[in-house]
């Protein structure tokens, strides 16, 4: 055991997006209980100040956070986790807003949702930031218990609470998993550090097995094969804000835990085929994602097998990472995770927008002629298709491209030819939807509804798609302001 | 053979984590699979104070205390989600959950 160090405020600033965050969502639930539900107060742009806050402390200690640690190493500050924090904010502000709106259109606007969006986006921040086992559990269960009582936030409906439930059940047993496997390495070795553990315990069959067996409880939550199952009912289901954020802001975090984990067992890397692993595991999940998403007539449901099919795309970068240690392959997947950020908040957004009061249009076909009846939305869904499918110029193709010249560089041919192949096949429903949008006529005429906010987030998204995309160095010459490239290069650094 | 080691404590815990695990895949009521998720959960409880005694030190029995808790915490939003279903199903049985599969 340490010594219990002096611990003064300053010691306390690398932690404070992960305060700002946590204290901003008990902040919230006071405010709840002072104004007993009355109506009209701003939630949205209140709870939005809280993930702005916390992007200003990142901006505010950016370059000063080098692998700075607080408690121990309970929390880690470096630049791999700021980026992963920054993307996290940036995906919650967006989904808040888009919560706004979406709550008042199904009429349940209530301040507990957006106190469980803050406690959320904190547990976020927490698992993305760490490699203490204590840490990583803490922020992987307050990450997830918010996100399985926002899934079945609407309890009026039974497609809602059958999400909540589902996902409540499978989240619950793949952290007994992750936890399991994290007692395997703390029994073997005695620490709780997943760095120190793994460097002692490289050698060891139970550690070895105990790290495959925590990696498979955070694949889960990054959504890949085989433990996808869960994925296109609960994002089907859950409030159509909360698909937002947990295909986000919760891939970006799960992505970031595993590249963390995958970094902190490089002692083994040479003992366990992790490589491979981590291949079949990537390609299983694109073609699984992307099949199943062919036939998909549900808008929700094609993006769930859509995101899912993502999620092995960045899994490339992790793959590439494990064998030969390259931080150009996580910097990739950084990247690439900013772009899909930015892309798949727009697409939801615009799902959100059409909602009215009375249902949300779901069903592709519903889509019909729509983008002739609202020309801004439609050319915005139309973006962010082409940039799902990866076609350039959009953030959605530079994305594929950082993290597939990786994979080539290191030799990884056949991995590649099967992702190429992939985006190709995943052309195919991505267009489905823009052939919706122009070339049919509607059924018949539905009932859209409109919402500024809605509009404001989503033209925001489809300029940050083409910016990502085209001029990722268009604010460099502002002083100290790292294009979009130098920035996630610089983060990828820090991982291990 | 007298003496009780860290490896029986650790045949122990798997055998209890893989009747948990049992329990949520092949179970079909959603009270059961709750019972068998925080079975798996002291399994691990179980391995953690075993490897503190082990070790020494005390970071094992500390993490097993925020698991008792976080257990909790998750049973309470689990049932909490259990009730609503009740209310409007009459049904906690997993395989009459299946409106989303269409």
């Amino acid at each position: 055991m340490l010594a219990i160090p002096e611990i003064g405020w300053s010691d306390l600033t690398p932690l404070l997006p992960f305060l700002i965050l946590c204290v901003g969502g008990l902040v919230l639930v006071l405010i709840d209980a002072l104004i007993r539900g009355r109506a009209g107060f701003p939630w949205a742009p209140v709870t939005a100040l809280l993930p702005a806050a916390a992007l200003v402390a990142y901006a505010a200690r950016w370059g000063d956070a080098v692998g700075e640690t607080v408690f121990g190493t309970m929390f880690i500050e470096d630049s791999f986790g700021s980026t992963v924090g920054v993307l996290i904010c940036i995906a919650t502000l967006l989904a808040v807003f888009l919560s706004g709106s979406y709550l008042d259109k199904v009429g349940r606007t209530r301040g507990e949702y957006y106190a469980l969006i803050a406690f959320s986006a904190s547990g976020l921040v927490l698992f993305a930031s760490t490699t203490e086992l204590l840490s990583l559990f803490l922020g992987l269960e307050l990450l997830s218990i918010p996100v399985y009582v926002l899934s079945g936030y609407l309890r009026k409906n039974p497609l809602s609470l059958e999400a909540g439930m589902k996902y409540f059940l499978l989240g619950a047993f793949s952290s007994a998993v992750f936890l399991f496997g994290g007692a395997l390495i703390y029994v073997t070795t005695g620490t709780t550090d997943l760095v120190e553990g793994l460097r002692l315990g490289a050698g060891s069959p139970l550690a070895q097995l105990g790290f495959l067996i925590l990696l498979s409880g955070l694949l889960f939550k990054a959504a890949t094969v085989p433990f996808h199952m869960w994925t296109p009912d609960v994002y089907q289901g859950a409030p159509t804000a909360v698909t937002a954020f947990m295909a986000t802001a919760v891939k970006a975090a799960a992505f970031g835990a595993l590249a963390r984990v995958v970094a902190a067992g490089s002692p083994l890397w040479d003992n366990i085929p992790l490589t491979q692993v981590l291949w079949w595991v990537a390609v299983l999940t694109m073609t699984v994602g992307n099949l199943a998403a062919l036939t998909q007539t549900n808008v929700k449901r094609m993006l769930a097998y859509s995101s899912i099919a993502h999620a092995g795309y960045l899994l490339i970068g992790l793959v590439v990472f494990s064998q030969t240690g390259d931080h150009d392959a996580l910097s990739g997947m950084l990247y690439y995770l900013l772009a899909y950020t930015v892309m798949n908040i727009g697409a939801f957004g615009v799902v959100i927008y059409w909602a009215n009061h009375e249902r949300e249009h779901l069903e592709i076909p519903q889509y019909a002629g729509l983008g002739w009846r609202t020309p801004a939305l439609g050319l915005a869904m139309s973006v962010f298709m082409i940039s799902l499918a990866g076609i350039p110029p959009t953030a959605g193709f530079f994305g594929k491209y950082y993290i597939f010249r990786s994979a080539i560089e290191h030799g990884f041919h056949s991995l590649i030819i099967i992702a190429v192949l992939n985006s190709a096949l995943s052309v195919y429903y991505y267009l489905r939807v823009m052939v919706a949008l122009y070339m049919r006529k509607p059924v018949a005429t539905l009932e859209l509804g409109r919402s500024t906010v809605v509009g404001a987030v989503v033209a925001v998204c489809a300029v940050a798609t083409f910016w990502i995309g085209f001029a990722p160095d268009a604010f460099s010459f502002v002083p100290g302001v790292p294009s979009i490239v130098e920035w996630v290069q610089g983060a990828a650094i820090a991982a291990r | 053979m007298g003496e009780i080691t860290t490896n029986h404590y650790l045949i122990l815990a798997s055998v209890l984590f893989f009747i948990g695990t049992l329990g949520v895949l092949g179970r079909r009521g959603a009270l059961t699979v709750l019972m068998s998720v925080e079975l798996m959960l002291n399994a691990v409880n179980l391995i953690l104070v075993a490897g503190s005694r082990q070790h020494g030190n005390l970071d094992g029995q500390m993490i097993a205390f925020f698991v008792i808790a976080i257990a909790a915490v998750e049973a309470a939003v689990g049932l909490a989600i259990l009730m609503a279903i009740f209310r409007s199903k009459e049904s906690i049985n997993l395989d009459e959950l299946s409106a989303l599969n269409e």
